[in-house]
C-alpha cells in the first residue's frame, strides 16, 4: 500500500474536477471494495477524493419510479418500503449480497463500480490482462468455478460480483452521471461492458466521471419480481449464478418479462434473447427452459483446475425456469 | 445428557466429581468479551515496530538477488532482511524453520524477505518495493494416485507404522461374497482461526535469561521456546514466550512455523524495539501449515448378514519436498471395526507445496470419510440399516493389538444418536423425499479419537492468601483450560474451585506440553492431580503461606495394558434443493463418549465447534492449489469458504455417561477433535440418501449433485 493524499471537498463539481485533474486519482464511495484493493497493491491511487458526503442520501419520486441517490446505503435502499412493495427483485438482491456490516457502509453509486472478484486479479503476484493489461489472463486454464460462461474473451473471463447490478439491469434502471463536462445518463445495461480485449474497463464511464444517481423507472410488472442467487454457502459469498426476474402472465400466456442474469459474465447479463423467447409463450417448464438455452447459445464454459465451470449452463438454466415457474404461479 | 445411561465399567475414576462436571463459565469470557484479553499482536509493549513479509512469487528455483535498495529509502525502515543479509541460524536442520538461510525457494509463498518499519503501513509499503530476482526451476505441485515416483515414509504422525496388514486381505476380496472398493478424496484444506498467526518479539540482549521475549499466538509456549532456541542457538532460558489467549489454532498454531523464527529474527535485527508479525489470511494459506489432500482407496469385504471379513484402505497423499509430513490418515481402519483382514498402507507424493501439517484430528479427521461412506455403501448393498451394519462390527478387543478397551461405548452413541436424532423407522431408499421442493435425506457415520497423553508436563501448587495458586505452562487456544484445570485442580486439593488459580500460558511457569491431539486436559490435570496429592501428603489439609510443591505428570501404566480411544456417533439431516442442487443441513446431531466431561458447558462448545468444521468440510472448504503456480488461488475468508452462522441450522451435541478408571484421575478423554471426524461422512451419506447420488469427493458441492437442465 503506497501514501495516498485525501480529499474531501465541498461539492460533487469540485469532487469530479479533482478527479478529472489527475490521472491517479479515483472517488471514494463506501470504501468496502477499493480499501481492501489499496491493501493488496491492487490499485495504488494517488488521490482518493471522497464523496460519501456529496451524493444525495435520499431516495425521492420521480415521473412514477424512483430516484435513488448515489449516497444511499445498499441497506436503506434494500429497506425502502417503496422498493421493497414495487421493485421486490431489488431488494432481495441487495439483502443476497455481503453481509449487514457491508451493506451498511456499500453505496448506490460504488455498488455497480465494485471489480471482479477474480482471484487472479486481486493477486498481485499473478499476471492479469485487468490489473496489469498486456500481463496475460491467469485464470483461463486456472481456477474458474466463479468465471463467466458469456461474454468471454481470451483476455479476460472474470465476473462482475454485483447482485444489485443484476436487479438493476432487469428493471432497466437509468444512471445519472456527472462528468467534467457535465451530466448525462447512460442505461444501466450499458453501463458495464464486455471484456474483448480492453479488460481494464469495467464500465463506460470515462475518467472522472462520477455516478449521482439512479432512476428505477415506473415497471408495474416489477411488483411481481425475485431474485434468486445460488451460492456455495447459504450465506456471504458471490453468486455462482443468479437470476433477476420480473413476469407479466396473461391467461397461461407471457406477455413480457425482464431477466437478467448474474455471475456469468463481466456485466451484468441482461437475457433479452430469453425475454424475446418468452413473449407470447406458453407459461411452462418447457417455455422456460426454451428460454434459458436461447440466452445460452453462444454460452462457453471454461475448464478448470477446480473442475471448471460447465455446470452453470444446467444450473443457470435451472435457476431460470425455477425462479419463473415461481412468478408465474403467484401470478396465478 | 442423562445420568441414567451407565454405560461404563463398575469402577470409576480415581477423583470424586465435586467442581468436575459443572457447567462453569469460561473465567476468561469476559475479559475477551471486553476486549481487554490481548492477543500476541496486540501484546503490551512501548513502542513497537512492524514487520512485514516479502513471499516468494514462483514455486521453485532460487532468489538469486533481493534488491533492498527503494525499501531502504523509505523514511521509517529501519532494517531490511534477505537471504545475504539475515543472521546465520544455529540449526536449519528443519528446513521449514531456515528462514532466510540461502537462496533457495521450495514452495510459493516462502519467505524470501523482510521488512522491519516503524508503522505497519511503511513496512507494508517497502515490502512491496523490494524486487527479487529468481531463477525458476520446473516445479510440480500436482497430487495424484498414479504417479510413479510415491514413496513410503518411515513412519506416519506423529510415530505410528506406515503401513499395516493382518490376515490375508487379498484373499478376503477374493472369497468374501460382497465386496466393494472405491476411491474417495478429500480436497487440501485451511485451519483458518480467526486470529492470524502473530508474534511481538524482543530482543535484550544485556538481559542474561529472558534475553528474548516472544508473545507468540500458539498452542504451546514452552514447545515455541525448545525449538527457537534451538533454532538460534539460544539456552532455553535466554527465551521466554508468553501467550495467554489464542483466537483459535486447530493445530496449526500447535508446532512453530517460519513466522515465529522470523519474528525473533526480527526483534535481533532491532535490539530493544519490540517487533510484531502477523500473517496476512493470504500468507496462512502458505506459511502456516494445512491439511494435505487425501486421495483413499477403500475395500470392504463381507458376509451376507454384514460381518467384515476384511477392511483395507490405501492412501495416497501429499508433503512438501522441504520437510516431510505424513499425514495418518490410514491409521483409524486399524481399529475402528472387526474384521480378521485388513490392510491399511500410506504413500507421500514430495511436491513442490507448503508444508502441511496439524488440522484438527489430523489422520481420523480424513481417515474416517472413506471408511465411513464406504459402509454405508456397503450397508445399501446389502439393503442393512447403517447403524446396524457398524454394530454389527464392533470388536471385542482392540482389533489391531488385542487388548480390551479402556472403555468403548460407540455402541450406546449410536443407539442413543438414533433414537435422539429419530432414526428408527427411517426409509432407507434414496431419492424418494421431495418436500416443499427439497431432497431430504438422513445419514450416519461414526468417530473416533484416541487417548492421548503427552510425557511431559510439570505443575507447582502453591498456597498463598488463602488461595491455592498453581502454575503450569499450558495452553487454552478457546478450548476452556483457563476454567477447567481450576476445577480438577479444585477437586484433586478437595476444595471449592472459587478458592483455586491456575495460571497458564507463560514459560515462566513449570514446562507444558503442546494442546494437541486433544491431550491438554489428559496430561496437565494429572500433573495437577499428582502435584495436589503430593501437596497434601506433605502440607495436609490446613497449609501455610508460601507452601508450595511441583509434580510432573506421571505415566500411565494402563495405556500398556488397555487401547484408548474417545468414540462418537454423528447423524445429519441434508436437503438437497431440487432445481438448484444447493446442499443445506438442517439437522447435525453428535452423540459422544469421552469418558468424564469436566465442564458440559465447554465440552458442548468444543463439540459443536468441531462439528461446525466439519460441516464445512463436508460442504464447502477446498483449498484450490493451482498447479501452474503452486499457490492456492482461494487464498482469503470471501472465497475459501469456511461454515457461516446462516449455514448452522440445528446443531447439537450430547453425550453417554462413561466411567474410564483408566485413562487419567479425571476419567477423561479428549474432546477437542473427535466432533469433527465423523461429520463430512455423515452429510455424504445424507446426502446420498437424499439424491441417491453418491459423492465421494469432498467438498459436497452443488455441481456434484446438480441433475443436467
Amino acid at each position: 500500500m503506497r501514501p495516498f493524499a485525501y480529499q474531501a471537498p465541498d461539492d460533487t463539481g469540485a469532487a469530479v474536477r479533482s478527479v478529472a485533474e489527475r490521472p491517479d486519482a479515483v472517488f471514494l464511495g463506501g470504501g468496502t471494495n477499493l480499501v481492501d484493493h489499496l491493501r493488496l497493491g491492487v490499485v495504488s491511487p494517488g488521490l482518493l477524493v471522497d464523496v460519501t458526503a456529496l451524493t444525495s442520501t435520499e431516495i425521492t419520486e420521480v415521473g412514477g419510479g424512483l430516484r435513488v441517490g448515489a449516497g444511499v446505503p445498499n441497506s436503506e435502499l434494500a429497506a425502502d418500503a417503496r422498493v421493497r412493495s414495487r421493485y421486490p427483485v431489488l431488494a432481495q438482491a441487495l439483502l443476497s449480497g455481503a453481509s449487514g456490516q457491508l451493506r451498511n457502509m456499500a453505496t448506490t453509486g460504488g455498488n455497480p463500480l465494485q471489480r471482479t472478484r477474480c482471484m487472479y486479479f486481486q493477486d498481485v503476484s499473478t499476471p492479469c490482462n485487468k490489473r496489469e493489461p498486456g500481463s496475460g489472463c491467469s485464470a483461463i486454464g486456472g481456477s474458474t468455478r466463479n468465471h463467466a460462461v458469456l461474454g468471454t474473451s481470451e483476455h479476460c473471463i472474470a465476473t462482475h460480483p454485483s447482485d444489485m447490478a443484476v436487479a438493476m439491469a432487469a428493471l432497466d434502471a437509468q444512471v445519472l452521471v456527472l462528468g467534467p463536462d457535465g451530466e448525462r445518463t447512460i442505461p444501466f445495461t450499458e453501463l458495464h461492458r464486455l471484456p474483448g480485449d480492453t479488460p481494464e474497463r469495467d464500465t463506460v464511464l470515462e475518467h472522472g466521471e462520477l455516478i449521482t444517481a439512479i432512476d428505477l423507472p415506473e415497471l408495474p410488472m416489477a411488483r411481481r419480481s425475485r431474485y434468486r442467487k445460488v451460492r456455495d454457502r447459504a450465506s456471504y459469498a458471490f453468486a455462482l449464478v443468479s437470476v433477476a426476474a420480473a413476469l407479466d402472465v396473461d391467461g397461461g400466456v407471457v406477455r413480457e418479462a425482464r431477466i437478467a442474469f448474474g455471475g456469468v459474465a463481466h456485466a451484468p447479463w441482461r437475457a433479452r434473447r430469453a425475454e424475446e423467447a418468452l413473449r407470447g409463450a406458453t407459461v411452462s417448464d418447457e417455455s422456460f427452459a426454451a428460454a434459458a438455452a436461447a440466452e445460452l447459445t453462444d454460452a462457453r464454459p471454461q475448464p478448470g483446475v477446480d473442475g471448471g465451470n460447465e455446470f452453470k449452463i444446467a444450473l443457470l438454466t435451472r435457476t431460470l425456469v425455477a425462479t419463473l415457474r415461481d412468478l408465474a404461479r403467484e401470478e396465478a | 445428557m442423562t445420568d441414567t445411561d451407565m454405560t461404563g465399567t463398575d469402577m470409576t475414576p480415581a477423583l470424586a466429581p465435586h467442581a468436575i462436571g459443572r457447567d462453569l463459565a469460561r473465567r476468561d469470557g469476559a475479559a475477551k468479551v471486553r476486549g481487554t484479553a490481548f492477543y500476541a499482536d496486540e501484546s503490551p509493549v512501548e513502542n513497537p515496530v512492524y514487520c512485514r513479509i516479502v513471499a516468494s512469487t514462483i514455486a521453485r528455483g532460487r532468489a538469486v538477488s533481493v534488491d533492498t535498495g527503494e525499501a531502504e529509502g523509505l523514511d521509517g525502515v529501519l532494517a531490511v532482511l534477505t537471504p545475504a543479509t539475515a543472521e546465520r541460524l544455529a540449526s536449519t536442520s528443519d528446513a521449514e524453520l531456515a528462514v532466510l538461510q540461502d537462496d533457495r525457494v521450495g514452495f510459493r509463498g516462502q519467505i524470501v524477505g523482510a521488512v522491519v518499519a516503524e508503522s505497519f503501513e511503511v513496512a507494508r509499503d517497502a515490502a512491496a518495493r523490494v524486487r527479487v530476482e529468481y531463477e525458476v526451476a520446473a516445479h510440480d505441485a500436482a497430487l495424484s494416485a498414479d504417479r510413479d515416483d510415491l514413496y513410503t515414509p518411515d513412519q506416519v504422525n506423529p510415530t505410528y507404522e506406515t503401513d499395516t496388514a493382518q490376515g490375508d486381505m487379498a484373499a478376503a476380496m477374493a472369497s468374501a461374497p460382497v465386496t466393494l472398493e472405491r476411491t474417495y478424496t478429500t480436497p487440501m484444506l485451511h485451519n483458518n482461526p480467526m486470529e492470524p498467526h502473530a508474534t511481538t518479539a524482543l530482543w535484550e540482549p544485556d538481559r542474561g535469561a529472558g534475553a528474548l521475549t516472544l508473545y507468540d499466538s500458539t498452542q504451546g509456549v514452552h514447545p515455541v521456546r525448545s525449538t527457537v532456541a534451538a533454532v538460534l542457538g539460544l539456552d532455553e532460558d535466554q527465551v521466554r514466550v508468553v501467550c495467554p489467549y489464542v483466537g483459535g489454532g486447530f493445530g496449526s498454531k500447535g508446532m512453530p512455523h517460519a513466522n515465529t523464527v522470523l519474528a525473533a529474527m526480527a526483534a535481533r535485527a532491532v535490539p530493544g524495539r519490540p517487533v510484531r508479525v502477523a500473517l496476512t489470511r493470504q500468507q496462512m494459506f502458505s506459511l502456516a501449515g494445512y491439511r494435505t489432500p487425501t486421495i483413499q482407496q477403500v475395500q470392504l469385504a463381507a458376509q451376507r448378514d454384514g460381518a467384515l471379513d476384511g477392511i483395507a484402505i490405501d492412501v495416497v497423499e501429499q508433503t512438501s519436498r522441504i520437510k516431510e509430513f505424513a499425514e495418518q490418515t490410514g491409521v483409524p481402519t486399524r481399529n475402528m471395526y472387526a474384521a480378521p483382514n485388513r490392510r491399511t498402507t500410506h504413500r507421500l507424493a514430495a511436491l513442490d507445496v507448503p508444508v502441511p501439517s496439524w488440522m484438527r484430528a489430523p489422520g481420523e479427521c480424513p481417515g474416517m470419510f472413506g471408511p465411513e461412506v464406504a459402509l454405508d455403501e456397503l450397508a445399501a448393498e446389502l439393503g442393512m440399516d447403517p447403524v446396524e451394519l457398524r454394530i454389527r462390527n464392533e470388536p471385542d478387543v482392540d482389533p489391531e493389538t488385542g487388548k480390551p478397551f479402556s472403555t468403548r461405548n460407540l455402541v450406546a452413541c449410536l443407539r442413543r444418536g438414533a433414537e435422539q436424532f429419530g432414526w428408527p423407522g427411517r426409509d432407507p431408499r434414496p431419492g424418494v423425499r421431495l418436500e416443499g421442493g427439497w431432497w431430504i435425506g438422513t445419514g450416519v457415520a461414526s468417530a473416533t479419537y484416541p487417548v492421548y497423553r503427552m510425557p511431559v508436563s510439570t505443575a507447582v501448587i502453591g498456597y498463598s492468601g488463602g488461595r491455592y495458586v498453581a502454575r503450569i505452562g499450558a495452553a487454552d487456544i478457546g478450548t476452556g483450560a483457563w476454567t477447567v484445570l481450576p476445577q480438577i485442580a479444585a477437586d484433586a486439593l478437595g476444595v471449592p474451585v472459587q478458592e483455586v488459580e491456575v495460571l497458564i500460558g507463560d514459560t515462566e511457569y513449570p514446562p507444558a506440553s503442546v494442546a494437541g491431539g486433544s491431550s491438554g486436559t489428559t496430561t496437565w490435570g494429572s500433573a495437577l492431580v499428582a502435584a495436589a496429592e503430593q501437596f497434601r501428603g506433605k502440607f495436609g489439609a490446613d497449609p501455610h503461606e508460601g507452601d508450595e510443591i511441583e509434580a510432573s505428570v506421571p505415566e500411565n501404566a494402563a495405556s500398556e495394558r488397555f487401547a484408548m480411544h474417545a468414540y462418537g456417533a454423528h447423524f445429519a439431516e441434508v436437503a438437497v434443493h431440487a432445481d438448484t442442487g444447493e446442499v443445506r443441513v438442517p439437522r447435525l446431531h453428535g452423540t459422544f463418549a469421552a469418558g468424564r466431561i469436566v465442564n458440559p458447558r465447554l465440552a458442548r462448545s468444543q463439540l459443536l465447534g468441531g462439528m461446525t468444521m466439519g460441516l464445512g468440510m463436508a460442504l464447502m472448504e477446498d483449498s484450490v492449489l493451482d498447479p501452474r503456480t503452486g499457490h492456492v488461488v482461494n487464498h482469503d475468508l470471501a472465497e475459501y469458504h469456511v461454515a457461516t452462522n446462516a449455514d448452522v441450522a440445528d446443531l447439537r451435541a450430547d453425550w453417554v455417561h462413561e466411567d474410564d478408571p483408566h485413562v487419567n484421575p479425571m476419567g477423561s478423554k479428549g474432546i477437542g477433535e473427535i466432533g469433527i471426524v465423523g461429520t463430512a461422512a455423515a452429510v455424504a451419506n445424507a446426502a446420498w440418501h437424499a439424491t441417491g447420488v453418491r459423492v465421494r469427493d469432498l467438498p459436497l458441492t452443488l455441481d456434484k449433485v446438480l441433475p443436467p437442465a
